[in-house]
């Protein structure tokens, strides 16, 4: 018997399925785009609906779709991040548009959290705005950045003043690699701030897309003066969580 | 609503075609957010009756209060007492401030970045669509917060304001500081009404609020029980209701709705399962018609029991000692009441923080959600002491910071539910 998770999120829907004995299986990661039931329906086709939890802020559009359950991307970030690593305590999860930090108790289970759903900075949508004004592809962005930024700074925290402020510098000259590592520096500044509102314990996961930024991470790393673990794949960490809590249930 | 209440209401200088809008928009409203509820206590016709007379009956008694010469005084914030108004016979209003009105009208003079609570009561004014505003003599400001205090003085432009000046501290200093402005009000009130108030009238209308606020003491008390017999967003629209409806009849009909909680709690009756999340909330006030939180938490099945806030407990947990004989020791007696109100823009603000703490351990909540308006300096910045002495009792909080509008309710949602989702799990036992 398989239990899958699907993670219907602003940019991208993924689904995970797990066997009885906790292996994972199949996995698939589509853009969301305009269609989230669609997606929904494309990814779940031939799976047992029951076996199903969902998650993710289209949750509710699955559960009318009639999936076997629903909880919140914050519980099944926090069960993804004890699947993939019983000893973390702390999960970092950068999504399209908001990002989280959650504390995690012995027990895998949530004690804490923060999150900054109000507005983009810091988020995978920050980086893709930024990505674009400097005409590169997000996924090879931190490719691009410097050594070092030398001291520049990016002063806005808003993505569109942001925005402003990179193409001013752009036709000002300045060089492009020290953009690219201001704007990583900027990002990981705004996950830390938010991480420093919880108690940051010592084992740090980072999940969601962003995590696949090799540079992102590292700077991180660095500044939260800890070593930061990322899974091999980081966008399907929160829907691995919600297949964890389908096999829970199914098997109470 | 009747014929004649447009008459009413061109009379007052609305704009009718706003308010049209405005009156619009709360059926529908109201069906979703109370109508919907299941198991709700019978005496709750009566409250439901107000809301749909909200811009008519109770106008109309305005109307003919003032008709006979008598004066009718709008306030703001719990600090306005009530009492003095009422001791020189006239009418006290709290002005709701609870919606999205007038914003563009209210931004032509404030800041975006301006409480909504401010750029409501600032906004109603400007775009003419509150009949209970346009039937105020009087309005009554504090020197609360500095927001408030310097939109008072833009209100005054449009409307006369009364400041009054609430000390920044509780010492004996600031309260002799306090006393004296409430003479001055009296003062004030009998200028205005043209009645002297004497030792009587004080007598009067205290015995009148303290019966109001005694009723709604033991409607909160029955809200200790589980399961509780009468939802959050119940209580709450009464406690919002509890600031502009006639007094005497108000606490008569609180009654009549204790009497059947009563008996829902001795069968054992509630409005959830037995063991529902039990929730606190704490901070900021919601005024009429901001129901925008307790609706999430409560369509999440969750079940709020107390609201520590000036639209709740600050508002009756304090009665007004009767047992004065001249005016200064009545009007000593209220001040000393007043003062005892525990808002954010005091300092410090310990008592708060032992309230809050004794109340989620009295009423047996699982956790607290601490509501604060955005761009509300005191309580946004209490919250890390609320926060910390709730952490030390393992009590969970959850921290809500909003607005007036609808843009981020799929957000709180998942807030509050991830919240419950770390309640369940027996996090913090």
């Amino acid at each position: 018997m398989i239990f899958s998770g699907l993670d219907i999120g602003s940019r991208t829907t993924a689904l995970v399925s797990v066997s009885e004995s906790g292996e994972i299986g199949d996995w698939k990661v589509v853009d969301t785009g305009y269609d989230p039931k669609g997606r929904i329906a494309e990814l779940s086709n031939g799976l047992d609906p029951g076996s199903i939890v969902a998650t993710g802020y289209g949750r509710s559009l699955a559960k009318e779709s009639g999936v076997g359950g629903i909880i919140t991307e914050i519980m099944a970030c926090a069960l993804g991040a004890n699947e993939l690593d019983s000893l973390c305590d702390t999960v970092l999860d950068i999504g399209g548009q908001d990002i989280k930090v959650i504390s995690l108790n012995g027990r895998g289970e949530v004690e804490d959290f923060e999150m900054n759903d109000r507005c983009a900075a810091g988020t995978g949508k920050f980086m893709e705005i930024m990505a674009n004004a400097l005409g590169c592809e997000v996924e090879i962005f931190g490719d691009t950045a410097g050594d070092s930024s030398e001291g520049l700074k990016i002063n806005s925290m808003c993505t569109v003043f942001a925005e402003s402020e990179v193409i001013s510098l752009i036709t000002s000259g300045e060089d492009r690699g020290k953009i690219v590592r201001a704007l990583h520096e900027s990002i990981v500044e705004r996950c830390a701030s938010l991480a420093n509102r919880l108690d940051i314990g010592e084992r740090v996961m980072v999940v969601g897309g962003a995590a696949k930024n090799g540079v992102l991470v590292d700077l991180l790393s660095k500044r939260l003066n800890r070593k930061v673990s990322v899974p091999d794949e980081p966008q399907i960490a929160v829907a691995l969580g919600a297949a964890v809590e389908a096999r829970r249930r199914f098997c109470k | 609503m009747a014929e004649d209440y447009c008459k009413m209401w061109e009379a007052l200088g609305l704009d009718l075609e706003a308010h049209d809008q405005l009156l619009g928009v709360i059926p529908p409203l109201y069906q979703e957010v109370y109508l919907n509820q299941e198991k709700r206590p019978k005496s709750m016709d009566y409250f439901d009756f107000v809301v749909m007379e909200i811009h008519g009956l109770r106008i109309k008694e305005l109307q003919d209060h003032k008709a006979k010469g008598g004066k009718v005084v709008g306030s703001f914030c719990l600090y306005a007492p009530e009492e003095i108004v009422t001791a020189a016979g006239a009418i006290s209003v709290g002005l709701c401030s609870g919606a999205e009105i007038g914003f563009s009208e209210a931004e032509k003079y404030l800041p975006r970045n301006t409480c909504s609570l401010i750029k409501s009561f600032l906004g109603f004014k400007l775009a003419k669509v509150c009949p209970y505003v346009e039937s105020c003599d009087l309005l009554v400001g504090e020197t609360t917060c500095d927001g408030k205090k310097k939109a008072f003085e833009l209100l005054n432009d449009f409307a006369p304001v009364h400041v009054l000046e609430t000390p920044q501290m509780k010492r004996e200093k600031d309260r002799e500081l306090w006393r004296s402005e409430l003479m001055e009000f009296k003062g004030v009130m009998e200028g205005l009404t043209g009645s002297e108030i004497d030792a009587q009238s004080l007598k009067n209308s205290i015995a009148v609020s303290n019966a109001k606020r005694r009723a709604l003491q033991r409607l909160n008390e029955l809200r200790k029980n589980d399961p509780a017999p009468i939802s959050g967003k119940d209580a709450l629209l009464i406690e919002q209701i509890a600031f502009y409806d006639d007094p005497v009849r108000f606490t008569s009909k609180v009654e009549e709705l204790n009497a059947e909680l009563e008996g829902r709690v001795a069968r054992g009756e509630g409005v959830s399962e037995k063991g529902a999340v039990r929730i606190l909330m704490s901070g900021c006030p919601m005024a009429i018609p901001n129901w925008k939180l307790p609706h999430i938490v409560e369509n999440s099945g969750a079940v709020i029991v107390g609201e520590e806030s000036c639209i709740g407990h600050r508002y009756f947990r304090d009665l007004i000692d009767e047992t004065g004989n001249s005016v200064e020791e009545l009007v000593s007696a209220i001040a000393d009441r007043y003062l005892k109100i525990d808002c954010a823009c005091f300092t410090p603000n310990d008592e708060r923080i032992q309230n809050v703490k004794d109340l989620a351990n009295d009423y047996g909540v699982n956790g607290v959600v601490h509501y604060s308006l955005q761009f509300c300096d005191p309580y946004t910045i209490e919250y890390a002491r609320v926060k910390k002495a709730l952490d030390d009792s393992r009590m969970p909080v959850l921290k809500i910071d909003t607005d007036y509008s609808q843009e981020d309710v799929g957000q709180i949602k998942t807030r509050f539910d991830a919240f419950v989702e770390m309640i369940g799990s027996g996090v913090r036992v």
